[in-house]
């Protein structure tokens, strides 16, 4: 095979997403934030939804999501992304609407939009990264940080006395009647990556059929915050975090 | 007269100041109300969540969760150039002051009705006007104002309505209808608006270019976003959002006057306690005295160059409020310290009455 046969765009077999803009990314190498901005552009292409995506951005390492996928945006304060999605979905249905959001967003300061608005039974999507940790602060405590799990508020371990449990939202999420897919996913190998890429694509296509809220949670590393190599933090995601947040559905209507 | 016809024509009609709120933002196109239920002005959501304006103009009416989620609601709302309003009373619009600052930063066009009770804290479901400071100084953070207006009539809870959507979307801020109780809760006739249609998208797209309602592959994204983590882009946002206050203070300002002209003594108040004043005005003048009532109907921006020119003509002011005296300093800053301004005031809920604003101008400034 020559230089000309492989350029030859008959021969292409990957490009890269249109809908992902052409500059250097903020986050740090081996974070599982780019994968999925990635996937997330890859599947709006794909459904030819780029003209009629709005994508809410989080308060978080992801509060940058607007520059690096090619749609509107809205930047949301901290924890009311599902706030800002209910209102713009009802507000033009025809619409694809989607949160992007982290634990801390999510699951602490935006427990009661998330919860109110996946059993209102909003039609978008929530696609969750849970790595455990404030990433963009530097590293704190999250609502779901593991038992025993070292972070720069919990700098002996977190422990239950002193600050409570782990909270397993999309456990609490898939029980409320609003939600109709509530799935758990990862992106630390390819075949992962794979099946997360088909999980968001599920749920971009309910909220497109208005069949209530999808949550597609993903279990992700953050090797800065853990203070570990991208491939050790895969390594202790693996050990630590599937036990405690297993993947695969939780519900599926 | 056919249904068209009837539809196109302003309607009179006898009803709360909270209902005529309502019947005014389906009027006048408002796109979708997000809201939590708290006295005294929960028959704005009541008599929405009853007109059923989703199944009429389209509007979308929805109860949130928390008053915080409402604001954001207004926000994501807002941020697709939809006509979107929130409505709430004291404590509720304190949980909304993050919201209302992210508004700000976003330069996001929107609708808030406060029907102010008595405060701190739970307080009392009874009248106030102790948000001023919240209201005209900025209760979020950063350096940000609202355009306020004060209404002191049924009349005026439908105008002012109608009137905050034009001036929230001239300027690109948040417009607060300032109510209290009093004002929310009373029964009087009032002429409501005639039917505007709701923008169409299309029209939208043109009066508010930077919407987000998707991206059309002719123009780059649109973002909604208050965030700026360079020093410089913060402060060349800050710029424009002052240099577009500027504009406000010197085109929408609003009062009126009663018995002004010739007046020795000036009363300065606004809403209710406003109404309450025009009567002693009244009585004063019954008595021989020549006083005259200021009403400002815009409290942000408020008559300082009024009230300025009248301190050359006048001998004394008092500012008459259900607080314990907060737009006083105001008067003060346009009088400059050249006649005495005084306050007479009322707090808890307790609406003073007439016999007492003229005893506190006879005390406080005629004879002091």
């Amino acid at each position: 095979m020559t230089t000309n046969d492989i350029i030859n765009p008959a021969n292409l077999v990957y490009a890269k997403t249109k809908v992902m803009n052409d500059v250097p990314m903020h986050y740090c190498p081996g974070c599982s934030h780019g994968v999925v901005h990635k996937i997330i552009a890859e599947i709006i292409e794909e459904m030819d939804m780029q003209e009629k995506t709005i994508g809410i951005a989080p308060v978080g390492c992801a509060v940058f999501a607007y520059k690096y996928l090619d749609i509107d945006w809205q930047q949301a304060a901290h924890g009311r992304a599902p706030a800002l999605a209910t209102a713009v979905k009802r507000l033009l249905p025809d619409r694809l609407v989607f949160t992007y959001q982290g634990d801390g967003d999510l699951a602490a300061i935006g427990t009661a939009e998330t919860i109110h608005a996946a059993n209102r039974g909003e039609n978008i999507a929530i696609i969750f990264i849970n790595n455990g940790i404030y990433g963009m602060t530097g590293g704190q405590m999250a609502p779901t940080t593991l038992l025993g799990m070292k972070s720069s508020t919990s700098p002996n371990g977190r422990t239950v006395q002193l600050n409570g449990n782990p909270l397993d939202i999309t456990k609490l999420l898939a029980q409320l009647d609003g939600t109709c897919y509530v799935t758990r996913q990862s992106v630390h190998t390819i075949a992962a990556v794979r099946k997360a890429k088909k999980a968001i694509q599920k749920a971009f296509e309910n909220s497109m059929d208005n069949k209530g809220t999808s949550v597609v949670e993903i279990v992700s590393t953050c090797n800065a915050g853990w203070k570990m190599t991208p491939e050790a933090a895969n390594d202790w995601m693996v050990e630590n975090m599937f036990p405690a947040y297993p993947l695969g559905d939780l519900k599926d209507l | 007269m056919n249904d068209s016809e009837k539809h196109n024509m302003e309607e009179v009609r006898l009803m709360k100041g909270n209902e005529a709120v309502a019947h005014a933002a389906i009027r006048c196109g408002c796109d979708g109300y997000f809201g939590y239920p708290i006295t005294p002005q929960s028959e704005i959501m009541e008599t929405l969540m009853e007109l059923e304006p989703w199944n009429t103009t389209g509007m979308v009416v929805l109860q949130a969760e928390s008053e915080t989620a409402s604001i954001n609601m207004v926000y994501g709302a807002a941020g697709c150039g939809k006509k979107a309003m929130t409505s709430s009373s004291s404590p509720g619009i304190s949980l909304m002051q993050e919201g209302i600052s992210y508004l700000a930063g976003a330069e996001l066009p929107c609708v808030i009705v406060n029907v102010m009770r008595g405060g701190p804290g739970l307080g009392t479901i009874q009248p106030s006007q102790a948000d001023y400071y919240q209201t005209v100084k900025g209760g979020g953070h950063g350096d940000y104002k609202m355009i306020t207006l004060a209404p002191a009539s049924v009349q005026e809870m439908a105008d002012h309505t109608v009137l905050a959507f034009d001036l929230a979307f001239k300027y690109r801020v948040t417009a607060m209808v300032l109510a209290d109780g009093v004002i929310g809760q009373m029964m009087e006739k009032v002429v409501l608006p005639p039917f505007k249609p709701r923008w169409t998208e299309n029209e939208i797209r043109q009066i508010s270019p930077w919407a987000t309602l998707g991206k059309p592959t002719t123009r780059e994204p649109n973002v909604i976003n208050s965030l700026r983590l360079e020093a410089s882009d913060m402060e060349e946002l800050n710029l424009r959002l002052q240099g577009r206050y500027r504009e406000i203070e010197k085109n929408e300002v609003l009062f009126e006057e009663f018995s002004v002209k010739d007046a020795e003594y000036v009363i300065v108040a606004f809403g209710t306690t406003a109404r309450v004043c025009q009567k002693a005005v009244e009585m004063a003048r019954a008595e021989g005295i020549k006083a005259g009532l200021l009403r400002p109907i815009t409290l942000y921006p408020f008559p300082t160059v009024k009230i300025s020119n009248l301190a050359n003509k006048v001998k004394g002011m008092l500012t008459v409020e259900m607080s314990a005296g907060q737009m006083v300093d105001d008067v003060r800053l346009a009088v400059n310290g050249r006649i005495p301004v005084e306050f007479y005031g009322r707090m808890g809920g307790i609406v003073p009455s007439p016999d007492e604003v003229l005893h506190a101008l006879k005390t406080k400034i005629i004879h002091r």
